[in-house]
């Protein structure tokens, strides 16, 4: 039945060190369905992501399935190649290597695709300039995006994407977000919008602080994560409106009262 | 035989000269360079020098203590052996010694009596040597030593492109290479200078270099060696004379395990308005590298920075940074930067996120790393380097 799921993670626990930084996660995402993850700082967020990517550095216990295999023992590269991409809230600075480069060492797809993107993103000027040096805020997170647009994921990551970025950027970064999640599709001879919306298999998983690019991207499922644990999933947009009118201290008022009192349900 | 060593052994002087031999046959003249086994052809191209001679002004090549093949294809330029150029010449009294004198160490003394030939060009001036002359020194007998002395000159206003490569031939394991560089930038001139080494790896070298720029004039050296070298050392200095006077020196080293390289690059500022910059990259996968640098402000106002990086990715490898600031007036602007790591972990994994493997994203990043962005370099040496920078055996690392 797992294979449903593009991805589904069982009760995973991850320390760094002694510290249990996510106590028993569970998660499962649909294949065409995107997930976004809220929660206060500290809460886990990018532990978690870090995790199903496969990072070092943390003790993982638990399970991870992707597209039905498990996942937990890979090392990061396979993951990457069965079908996970990732956008960094703070990528690394690669000196000496452009930014052509490196895509063109990870792109799945070909033609003229980067050129296209590069164009939409503007990003032309920048695929001679070496990987993050001296990019602004916005300027990382669309280089991020154009990466994981020619990489061609299946389930994609992404951490923070509108943080550091101006309210011009968050459009244009809303808009490729959703070319990567596969939800903008060009009108096509052979198909009919509608089958093309049918069979649209990508997935996505958002963790967000503030919650502003679900002014741009659909989501399907919403988390607030707590203490490194899901402590609530509902509809994305009333859990925001939630956040925004009252802020976390709320989901503390109910995530405290469940704790005390019998043992959470989840879903 | 050593008596140079018995007379006053110098700091990093300590080599057993008596191991090596001082006389070999001649070598007959050869009219085309293309002319060379394959696998000399193919040494010579890993060493910047292409024995095609495409997009190069002149050629000059010489093999043991033999300068086989000489020609210049372009009437703003001469190349030939300094032997040649002193007899045409009159001795060149104006410039032979006048930089690097003979006295200097035990190399010095030995590059004066023993001198084996060396290159001698000279752009004329006004001239555009657009496309560089290249210059081969070129051991081919093991335990040989050979003893060169150049002599490079940019007349005023003149723009001088230089590749030099210095190569053992397969077979040849350990060697002696002595090399005295007098560099001249007159007025308004620009050398651009690119040396890459390709040495056996048992082989022991003492390059000797110094410049001279004059009002307006610019030296870019670029110092490349991405294999290894039992022992190699040198400090090349540039004094920066006249008004507005420019220097860089850039520098890229790898030591494999075996290898020991102390290298450094000093820049004396004298003129008004004068920069320098001294830039180098280490990579270490076991050998040993001191990296030194050293610029001195003799003029207030001038500008100079210098920058070392070095990657250290072997617990048996060091690299000993020592970079000196040297000022003798106030109002001097002279900075410097260095590092020494390993590779950083998150880089790693940002490039494996994106499916390269850990081996891939690692030489990647190395690759990255050792190629300097060198700003003024024409662009097929630029393309020269980029090559070679990729070819770099990544594997072992």
């Amino acid at each position: 039945m797992l294979d449903e799921f593009q991805l589904a993670v069982k009760d995973l626990h991850v320390s760094i060190g002694k510290k249990e930084i996510l106590k028993g996660v569970n998660l499962q995402i649909k294949k065409g369905e995107v997930h976004a993850i809220f929660g206060p700082n500290g809460s886990g967020k990018t532990t978690l992501l870090n995790a199903l990517m496969g990072f070092e550095g943390y003790t993982v216990k638990g399970e991870i399935f992707f597209d039905g295999k498990d996942i937990s023992h890979l090392p990061i590269n396979e993951r990457a190649r069965l079908g996970i991409g990732i956008s960094f809230q703070r990528p690394p600075v690669i000196r000496g290597v452009k930014l052509q480069r490196l895509i063109e060492t990870s792109a799945k797809k070909n033609g003229n695709a980067l050129e296209k993107y590069a164009k939409g993103l503007n990003l032309v000027d920048f695929l001679e300039r070496e990987v993050n040096v001296g990019f602004s805020g916005g300027e990382i997170k669309r280089a991020e995006l154009l990466q994981l647009i020619l990489q061609d994921p299946d389930l994609v990551l992404l951490d923070e994407p509108e943080s550091g970025v101006d309210l011009e950027n968050i459009a244009l970064i809303g808009e490729y977000t959703n070319y990567l999640l596969g939800k903008i599709r060009e009108p096509n001879q052979d198909k009919t919008m509608k089958e093309l919306h049918r069979e649209r298999k990508k997935s996505g998983l958002i963790i967000t602080h503030t919650g502003y690019i679900l002014d741009y991207v659909d989501v399907d499922v919403g988390y607030i994560l707590m203490q490194g644990q899901i402590a609530c999933k509902a509809n994305p947009r009333d859990m925001l409106h939630t956040i925004r009118e009252c802020g976390f201290g709320e989901c503390f008022r109910c995530f405290r009262e469940e704790e005390t009192s019998v043992k959470r349900k989840k879903g | 035989m050593s008596k140079e060593k018995k007379d006053k052994p110098q700091p990093a002087g300590d080599l057993d000269l008596t191991i090596y031999r001082e006389e070999t046959k001649e070598h007959p003249l050869l009219d085309d360079l293309s002319k060379l086994s394959p696998e000399d052809r193919r040494i010579l191209l890993m060493t910047g020098v292409d024995p095609s001679g495409k997009e190069r002004s002149g050629s000059f090549f010489q093999k043991d203590h033999s300068v086989i093949h000489c020609r210049t294809d372009f009437d703003g330029a001469e190349i030939m052996s300094t032997t040649t150029a002193r007899e045409k010449y009159d001795g060149l009294t104006e410039y032979w010694g006048k930089l690097v004198p003979a006295d200097k160490d035990v190399y010095t003394r030995r590059a004066e009596e023993h001198q084996e030939h060396g290159y001698y060009i000279r752009s004329l001036p006004g001239a555009d040597v657009h496309y560089p002359l290249q210059a081969c020194l070129y051991l081919t007998e093991d335990k040989l030593a050979q003893d060169v002395h150049n002599i490079v000159i940019a007349e005023e206003a003149s723009n001088l492109n230089i590749i030099t490569g210095c190569a053992t031939a397969p077979g040849v394991r350990s060697g002696l290479h002595v090399g005295v560089s007098e560099f001249f930038v007159k007025k308004g001139a620009t050398i651009s200078f690119t040396m890459i080494h390709n040495w056996a790896e048992e082989m022991a070298v003492r390059p000797r270099s110094a410049v001279i720029v004059e009002e307006g004039g610019t030296f870019i050296s670029n110092y490349i060696c991405l294999v290894p070298a039992k022992d190699l050392q040198m400090y090349p200095a540039a004094t920066l004379k006249g008004k507005g006077a420019v220097a860089t020196f850039n520098s890229v080293l790898l030591a494999k395990p075996g290898s020991f390289m102390d290298v450094g690059s000093r820049i004396i500022l004298q003129g008004e308005g004068c920069r320098g910059e001294v830039i180098s990259r280490v990579v270490s996968t076991g050998g040993t590298v001191i990296a030194r640098g050293h610029l001195v402000g003799e003029y207030p106002g001038i500008r100079a920075h210098l920058e070392c990086k070095g990657l250290l990715l072997s617990d048996k490898g060091r690299i000993h940074a020592i970079p000196e600031l040297e000022g003798t007036t106030s109002d001097l602007e002279m900075s410097h930067e260095a590092a020494v790591g390993k590779i950083a972990q998150e880089e790693v994994e940002y490039l494996m996120a994106r499916g390269l493997s850990e081996q891939e994203a690692t030489a990647l990043i190395i690759k990255g790393f050792l190629s300097l962005d060198i700003v003024g370099l024409p662009a097929d040496l630029k393309k020269e380097l980029e090559r070679m920078i990729e070819e770099t055996d990544t594997e072992a690392m």
